[in-house]
C-alpha cells in the first residue's frame, strides 16, 4: 500500500512526518504546478471549482509516481467538497485507474468505521502509536502555520528585503529532507526565532489587510497567485483568516472542540447571518466583521469560481463594507494563470487604502495624489 | 525651454500618449490603436508626438498606465507606473474636482470608481464578461457596417424602445440578430442594445454602490452619445464626459508623473530616441520545475534590459545576465 493525499498549501510536510513516524509508505504529490492544473482540469467537470480541479491533478500525478490509496478527510459541510471523493473516484476509474480512497470521517457519527480506516492508513491497530503520531503530526503543522503567520505579518517591514523568503526557502527545503516529526519541530522552532530576530523597520507605514473567504485558496498560494507575498511586497502586513491546522482540528473532531475564535466569529456573523450557508459562509461574514473592529484597514475576499457558499457571504459584503466602513475587495479565482488583472487590482486597492489612511490622519485632507 | 510631461496609457485596444505642461494644460494628445502589437505601437506614436511637437518642449517626467503598463515604462524609462484605476480618478479629479462616481469603460474592461471628498473610496472592476466594453460594440459596429464613430448618433435617432438582453455578450448579439429578422428599425435596435450594455454595466459593476452625481463618463466608449444618453435615462443625472475622455489614463499618468519628478528631482525618461531603437521579445518556458513559467525577456538593441514573467525570481532577480553583452 502507497499512501498519497492533495496539497493544501504546506500540510504535505507535518503529513509527511506523521507517515515517517508510523513508518507507512508514501507519496508525495508532485508540486501545485501548471501541469497539475492541466490534467485536473482537463478531466474535471467543467464548472466545478478550482480546489477539486487541483485535487484531481495532485491524485493522478502521485498514482503515476506509484500511489495506490488515496486518502483524504470528509466533509459533512454542505458544499460540493463533500461530493469531491465520489466524483473524483468515478473519473479515476474511467481514466483506467486502479486506486482506493480512504475517507477520513466517521459515516453517520460511526466511531468504530473511523478508527477502522485510520488504522488501516496507519498500518497498525496500536491506538496509542496512532494518537501520537497524530497529536505531533498537528503540532508540527501548528509551529509551521504559525511561522507563515509571523512571516506575512512581518515581511513588510524587513529592513533587508529578501532575508525572510531565505528562511523560509530554507527552512522548506531542510524540512523536505528530515524525517519524522520530532527533526522538524526542531528545524521550524529554530526558523520561527530567526523570523522573529529579522531586523525591522518599524517606522514604515504599513498597512493591515485580513484575507477572508473560501479555505483553500486562501491557504494554497498555488490558487491565490500568492496574493500574501504580493500584498507584502506592496508594503501591506496580511493576515489569514483560515489555517491548515484550524482545518485539520475541525474536520478531524468534527466542529465539537468549538474554539474560542470560532464562537467569536459566529456571533459577529449573527447580525447578518444567523446560520450555516455551506463551506465557509458564515465565517467569512464573522471574520470580515472582525477584522474591521480590529482596526483593519481592508479585507480581501477570495473564492474560486463557482462556490456557492462564498457567493452567498459576497452579496452581504456591501452591506458590511457600509456598516463597518471598511473597504472590502472581492477576487474571484479560477484557472487563468495571467496575474495583471489581479495585480491591477490589487494596487488600485491599496492605492485607496492609504488614501482612506492618510484622510484619516491629517483632517484637513489635501489632495489625494 | 517649457516644462512638459508625457502620460501614456498602453491599453488592451488603444494606447493613449499625451502631452502636458507644467500648468497642467494638455498640449497634445494621440489615440492609436494596439492592435496586439504594444512594443510597435509605443514606438510609432512616441515618434509622432516627437515630430507634432514644437521644438522648445523638454520632457520632464513619464508616467505610464493600462495593462501594457510594466512593459512600457520599461521601454520608455517612466518615472511612475500606475494601474489605471487611481490614474483614472486621478484625472477626473482634476477636471471636476467634487466628482463622486466615475464610470469608464475602455475596450477590454469596464470600471466604476467611486469618490467622496475627493478621495478613492470604492471601485469595481469587471471580471470574467466582456459584455458592455468597447470591443463588443466595435464588433456589433462592424457587424451593422455601420463606422463606430456614428454608432451612438444612430441609437439618438430612434423613436421606440426595442429590448436587448444584456447579460451576456452571446446572449446579446442573438437578440439583436432575432429582432432585425423581425423588422425591427436598426436605429432602434442600436439604441436597446446602447441601453442593454448600460443594465449591464449597473448590474454588474454599481451592484450595491451608491452612484451619486456629480458623475463623469470616460473611456474610449465615452464618445459613444447612444450609451452617454442611456446612463442618464437610466441613471436620472447628468452624465458628464469630460474633455480628452478617451485618454484620462494618460493624463493621470502624466500628473502622477508630475508629482513624482517633483520629488525626485529628476526622470528616468530615455529620450524619444527609444523609438529609433529596435527592440526584441523573446519569451521562453523555464525547464526548472513544472511550474514551466512563461518567462518574457526584453532586449533594446541587443542588450538586455528586462525579464519578467517567472514565479520564483530566479530570471526577473537574476542581475548578472542583464549586462551579458558588456561582460
Amino acid at each position: 500500500m502507497k499512501i498519497t493525499f492533495p496539497h493544501m498549501g504546506k500540510t504535505y510536510l507535518p503529513v509527511k512526518a506523521m507517515f515517517d513516524d508510523l513508518g507507512v509508505e508514501f507519496v508525495v504529490p508532485p508540486k501545485n504546478s501548471k501541469k497539475t492544473l492541466e490534467i485536473g482540469t482537463k478531466y474535471s467537470p467543467e464548472l466545478i471549482c478550482l480546489p477539486m480541479k487541483i485535487n484531481l491533478g495532485n491524485y493522478i500525478e502521485s498514482i503515476e509516481k506509484g500511489a495506490d490509496t488515496i486518502i483524504v478527510t470528509g466533509s459533512c459541510g454542505p458544499c460540493r467538497y463533500g461530493y469531491f471523493v465520489e466524483v473524483e473516484k468515478e473519473i479515476l476509474k474511467d481514466l483506467g485507474y486502479d486506486a482506493e480512497f480512504v475517507v477520513l470521517e466517521a459515516p453517520n457519527g460511526n466511531k468504530k468505521e473511523f478508527f477502522n480506516r485510520v488504522s488501516k492508513v496507519a498500518n497498525t491497530k496500536n491506538m496509542m502509536k496512532i494518537a501520537n503520531a497524530l497529536k505531533n503530526g498537528i503540532k508540527v503543522l501548528r509551529k509551521l502555520d504559525r511561522v507563515e503567520e509571523s512571516i506575512l505579518k512581518l515581511r513588510p517591514y524587513e529592513k533587508n528585503k529578501g532575508e525572510m523568503d531565505q528562511l523560509y526557502n530554507a527552512l522548506i527545503k531542510s524540512l523536505e529532507k528530515s524525517t519524522g516529526t520530532y527533526q522538524m519541530a526542531k528545524v521550524i522552532d529554530q526558523t520561527q526565532e530567526n523570523i522573529e530576530s529579522v531586523k525591522l523597520d518599524k517606522n514604515r507605514e504599513i498597512l493591515k489587510v485580513g484575507i477572508i473567504g473560501e479555505i483553500y485558496t486562501i491557504i494554497e498560494d498555488f490558487a491565490n497567485i500568492d496574493i500574501g507575498k504580493k500584498l507584502n511586497e506592496l508594503g501591506v502586513a496580511v493576515h489569514k483568516s483560515h489555517t491548515a491546522s484550524g482545518w485539520i482540528f475541525e474536520h478531524l473532531f468534527y466542529n465539537n472542540i468549538g474554539s474560542t475564535r470560532e464562537k467569536k466569529v459566529y456571533k459577529a456573523a449573527n447580525p447578518y447571518m444567523k446560520t450555516m450557508v455551506g463551506g465557509h459562509g458564515r465565517e467569512t461574514i464573522g471574520n470580515a466583521i472582525l477584522y474591521a473592529e480590529e482596526g483593519y484597514d481592508g479585507v480581501i475576499q477570495v473564492m474560486p469560481f463557482t462556490c456557492m457558499p462564498e457567493i452567498v457571504a459576497m452579496s452581504l459584503l456591501p452591506q458590511i463594507q457600509n456598516d463597518k466602513n471598511i473597504p472590502i475587495l472581492t477576487l474571484i479565482i479560477d484557472e487563468m494563470t495571467g496575474e495583471a488583472g489581479y495585480v491591477t487590482r490589487l494596487e488600485a486597492y491599496i492605492d485607496l487604502l492609504r488614501n482612506r489612511r492618510g484622510k484619516h490622519k491629517n483632517e484637513k485632507m489635501l489632495s489625494w495624489r | 525651454m517649457r516644462k512638459c510631461y508625457l502620460g501614456v496609457d498602453i491599453g488592451s485596444v488603444s494606447t493613449n500618449i499625451i502631452v502636458m505642461d507644467a500648468d497642467e494644460q494638455i498640449l497634445d494628445t494621440l489615440y492609436i490603436r494596439t492592435q496586439g502589437k504594444p512594443i510597435e505601437t509605443i514606438k510609432k506614436g512616441l515618434s509622432q508626438i516627437k515630430n507634432r511637437l514644437d521644438k522648445d518642449i523638454e520632457i520632464y517626467g513619464v508616467g505610464t498606465t493600462g495593462s501594457g503598463r510594466q512593459l512600457g515604462g520599461i521601454m520608455i524609462g517612466a518615472d511612475v507606473i500606475k494601474n489605471e484605476i487611481t490614474a483614472h480618478g486621478i484625472a477626473a479629479l482634476n477636471f471636476v474636482p467634487d466628482v463622486k462616481t466615475i464610470i469608464e469603460i475602455g475596450g477590454q474592461d469596464s470600471k466604476i470608481i467611486l469618490l467622496r471628498d475627493g478621495v478613492l473610496y470604492d471601485f469595481a472592476m469587471n471580471t470574467v464578461c466582456a459584455a458592455g466594453t468597447g470591443s463588443f460594440i466595435d464588433r456589433q459596429a462592424e457587424r451593422l457596417d455601420i463606422p463606430i464613430e456614428e454608432f451612438g448618433k444612430w441609437a439618438l435617432k430612434s423613436k421606440s424602445t426595442v429590448r436587448i438582453a444584456g447579460r451576456c455578450a452571446v446572449f446579446a448579439e442573438s437578440d439583436m440578430i432575432h429582432k432585425q429578422q423581425l423588422g425591427h428599425n436598426q436605429e432602434d435596435i442600436i439604441n436597446g442594445l446602447c441601453e442593454a450594455l448600460v443594465r449591464n454595466y449597473l448590474n454588474n459593476l454599481g451592484k450595491g454602490k451608491e452612484i451619486k452625481s456629480p458623475v463623469i463618463f470616460q473611456g474610449g466608449v465615452a464618445a459613444n452619445i447612444g450609451i452617454k444618453r442611456a446612463f442618464e435615462k437610466i441613471l436620472g443625472y447628468e452624465v458628464m464626459v469630460p474633455p480628452h475622455a478617451n485618454v484620462m489614463g494618460a493624463i493621470g499618468a502624466a500628473l502622477l508623473a508630475k508629482e513624482e519628478t517633483a520629488k525626485a528631482g529628476e526622470s528616468k525618461f530615455k529620450g524619444f530616441e527609444v523609438a529609433d531603437s529596435n527592440y526584441t521579445v523573446k519569451s521562453f518556458e523555464c525547464e526548472y520545475c513544472p511550474n514551466m513559467c512563461e518567462v518574457v525577456e526584453f532586449r533594446r538593441d541587443e542588450k538586455m534590459v528586462a525579464r519578467w514573467g517567472d514565479k520564483c525570481g530566479r530570471w526577473s532577480h537574476d542581475k548578472t545576465a542583464k549586462d551579458e553583452k558588456l561582460a
